[in-house]
C-alpha cells in the first residue's frame, strides 16, 4: 500500500483527435472513500474512467494535459500497470466475456495476479459477495441474464484485489431492484476497504452512495462537494433527480457563470434512469 | 475399396498437416484480428532451417532449430512490423503481411534455386501394410504428431492462463487489458505459437512421398488458406475440420483424377478452393465461424 494519498486528477485534458472530451478536470477520490461522478450522456465521465485505466487509446484519445497520480505517484496510462497498482475498471455495459464460462471470466479478471493464494481468497469473496456466481460456474456468462452480468463484471474486476475500483455506469439497463442490489453491494465492497470512484446517470443512487459527487458537463466540472450538499442543491436535483420546480428553465446554480456557453440552449432533462 | 481407404487415410493426415497451419492462422486472426498472409513463408523459413542444419546437428537438434527459429520470424514479423505499424484498419495490415510474405519467400527461393532439399527425417521412404492397405510411414507420423499437437494446443487454449488471455482477447480486447492482460505479449506469443505450428507442417509437407523442400512448398502451405476459412476463420474447431476437408478432398480428387478426366488435369490442387467457396455459398463465416465476422 503506497501512502494515504487515493486518486488525485489533476487538470485533466483528454482529447480524441481534434475533438475535446475534457478540460481542467480535478477529480480526488481519498482513500476508502466512495465518490460520484454525474453528467449526461457526453459529458465525459467515461472519458474520465478511461483516462484513469489507460484505455484511452482504444478509442483513439489520448491525455493532452494533466496528470493521473494514485497513492502519490502517476499513473502511466498503461492498463496493465493500473491494474498492478490495483486500479481496476468495471467497464460501461458490463462487457462479460460472452462465450466464456463465469469461472473463466472470474479467472480471466485474476490475469494480472501472481499469486495463486491471493486469487482463490479474492475468488472466495466474490462468491460471498454473489452467491449465484459460485452456484453456476460452468454456465456460459452470454447467457446469465443482465443484473447476472453485472455481478459477474463486479466480480472479475473484485478478482484482481483492487484498492481502488472505477464502476461505470453500473445500474445501465438493469430493473430498479437489480439496481438497488447492486447499490447495495458497492457499498459492502467499500465497507470492505475498497475506494469506488462511480460514475453515473443514475444520480439518486450515485449521490446515496457518496460521500462527495462531482458533476460534469461538457467535458469540465460544473459544480462538486459533499454528496449530501449536492443532493439538496435545487441545481442538482432539478437537472438530475427529476424534482423540483421546471419553470426556472435557466440553468442556476454554484458554476452557472463558468459554464460553457453551449450548455444554456440545451433541454433540460430529468434523469430517472428506466425512463430515459 | 482399398484404393478408396488408402486415399481416405493419406487424405486425413495431410489434412492433420494442413490443420496445424490452419491453427496458427486462426490463432493470429483472434489474438489480433490480422489475416496472416505471410503464413506459407514462416512455413518455407522452419523447412529451409531444418534442411540446411540437419547435415551438421543431426535431424531431431535440426528440427529444434527450425520450429524455433520460424517462431522467432513469426514474433519478428509482429514486433517490428505489424505493432509498428500504426494503420487503422485491419485490411490495410493484411496486405503489409503480404508484402512481407512476398520479401521472405523471394528471399528464401532465391537461397533455395532449383535444388530440392532433403529434410534428413528418420522415416525415409518405409512404408506400413495395415491390412490390405499400405501407407508410407510419415503419414502415420505426421497424423500422430499433428494429433498431440493440436491436442495439446486446445488444452492449453482451454486451460492455462495463456490461453484464458487469448480467448479474453480475441472476444473483446479492450476489456482483457482491463483485467491487465498485456496485449503486445498476448499478440507476440501467437505469432510465435503459429510459426512453430508451420514449422512442424513444413516437415511432414516435405517428406515422403514429396521429394523435398523446393520452391513450390508454399503452394502447398496455400492450401491451409482454403482450410481456415472455409472452418470459420476465428475457430480453432474449425481449423481443424476445415484442414481434414482439404486434405481428404484433395487426397480423393487427385486418386480419382483419371475417372474424373473430364474435369482437367490438376483438379486436386484446385479442389481445396472450390470446397471452400461451395461452403462460404451456404455459410458465410465459415462452418464454424461466429456470426459476427459475416458482417464485417
Amino acid at each position: 500500500m503506497a501512502g494515504e494519498a487515493g486518486l488525485e486528477i489533476t487538470d485533466l485534458a483528454v482529447h480524441y483527435g481534434p475533438v475535446r472530451a475534457l478540460r481542467g478536470v480535478r477529480v480526488t477520490v481519498p482513500r476508502g472513500a466512495v465518490v460520484a461522478v454525474l453528467g449526461a450522456n457526453g459529458a465525459g465521465k467515461s472519458t474520465l474512467l478511461r483516462a484513469v485505466s489507460g484505455t484511452l487509446r482504444f478509442h483513439r484519445g489520448g491525455v493532452t494535459s494533466g496528470t493521473v497520480s494514485f497513492g502519490g505517484s502517476r499513473l502511466n496510462g498503461s492498463p496493465a500497470a493500473a491494474v498492478a497498482r490495483g486500479v481496476v475498471q468495471v467497464p460501461e455495459g458490463r462487457r462479460v466475456f460472452a462465450r466464456m464460462t463465469v469461472a473463466e471470466n472470474l479467472r480471466a479478471g485474476a490475469l494480472g495476479v501472481r499469486d495463486r493464494g491471493k486469487v482463490a481468497e479474492a475468488r472466495d469473496r466474490v462468491h460471498a459477495l454473489f452467491p449465484i456466481l459460485a452456484e453456476r460456474p460452468h454456465q456460459r456468462a452470454g447467457l446469465l441474464s443482465g443484473g447476472e452480468q453485472q455481478m459477474l463484471s463486479i466480480g472479475r474486476a473484485l478478482m484482481a484485489n483492487p484498492s481502488m475500483l472505477l464502476l461505470d455506469e453500473p445500474t445501465l439497463g438493469l430493473a430498479p431492484m437489480m439496481a438497488a442490489r447492486i447499490a447495495a453491494t458497492i457499498r459492502e465492497i467499500n465497507e470492505q476497504g475498497t475506494s469506488v470512484l462511480l460514475v453515473e446517470q443514475n444520480a439518486a443512487m450515485a449521490l446515496g452512495l457518496a460521500s462527495h459527487a462531482y458533476v460534469l458537463e461538457v467535458g469540465e466540472v460544473a459544480l462538486s462537494g459533499p454528496a449530501a450538499e449536492l443532493a439538496a442543491s435545487d441545481e442538482v436535483r432539478r437537472r438530475y433527480l427529476g424534482v423540483g420546480t421546471p419553470e426556472t428553465d435557466r440553468p442556476v446554480g454554484i458554476d452557472a457563470e463558468d459554464a460553457p456557453p453551449e450548455l444554456t440552449p440545451r433541454p433540460v432533462r430529468t434523469l430517472p434512469r428506466w425512463t430515459a | 475399396m482399398t484404393t478408396f481407404l488408402e486415399l481416405l487415410a493419406n487424405g486425413i493426415s495431410v489434412g492433420a498437416v494442413y490443420a496445424l497451419i490452419a491453427l496458427g492462422f486462426v490463432v493470429i486472426f483472434k489474438a489480433t484480428e490480422v489475416v496472416n498472409f505471410t503464413h506459407a513463408s514462416l512455413l518455407l523459413a522452419g523447412g529451409f532451417l531444418v534442411a540446411k542444419l540437419h547435415p551438421a546437428l543431426g535431424f531431431w537438434l535440426a528440427l529444434a532449430a527450425g520450429v524455433a527459429g520460424a517462431a522467432l520470424v513469426g514474433a519478428l514479423i509482429e514486433f517490428l512490423i505489424i505493432r509498428r505499424a500504426r494503420v487503422g484498419s485491419h485490411g490495410v495490415l493484411a496486405i503489409v503481411t503480404i508484402g512481407v510474405d512476398i520479401l521472405l519467400t523471394t528471399e528464401l527461393t532465391r537461397q533455395i534455386g532449383t535444388d530440392v532439399l532433403a529434410l534428413g527425417d528418420p522415416w525415409r521412404d518405409q512404408v506400413l501394410h495395415l491390412g490390405p492397405i499400405t501407407i508410407a510411414e510419415t503419414r502415420v507420423v505426421a497424423l500422430g504428431v499433428a494429433a498431440a499437437l493440436i491436442t495439446a494446443f486446445l488444452l492449453a487454449f482451454k486451460f492455462t492462463g495463456w490461453g484464458v488471455a487469448m480467448r479474453a482477447t480475441a472476444e473483446d480486447a479492450e476489456t482483457a487489458a482491463l483485467m491487465g492482460v498485456r496485449l503486445g505479449r498476448v499478440s507476440l506469443s501467437a505469432w510465435a505459437v503459429a510459426g512453430a505450428l508451420a514449422a512442424i507442417a513444413a516437415l511432414f509437407l516435405c517428406v515422403f512421398p514429396t521429394p523435398g523442400l523446393d520452391r513450390s512448398t508454399t503452394a502447398a502451405a496455400m492450401k491451409a488458406f482454403p482450410a481456415a476459412i472455409l472452418g470459420g476463420l476465428d475457430s480453432t474447431t474449425g481449423a481443424l475440420a476445415g484442414g481434414l476437408i482439404v486434405g481428404v478432398t484433395e487426397a480423393l480428387m487427385s486418386g480419382y483424377q483419371s475417372q474424373l478426366a473430364f474435369l482437367g488435369r490438376g483438379i486436386g490442387d484446385a479442389a481445396p478452393f472450390l470446397v471452400m467457396i461451395a461452403i462460404l455459398l451456404f455459410r458465410p463465416a465459415g462452418i464454424f465461424g461466429t456470426k459476427e465476422l459475416a458482417r464485417v
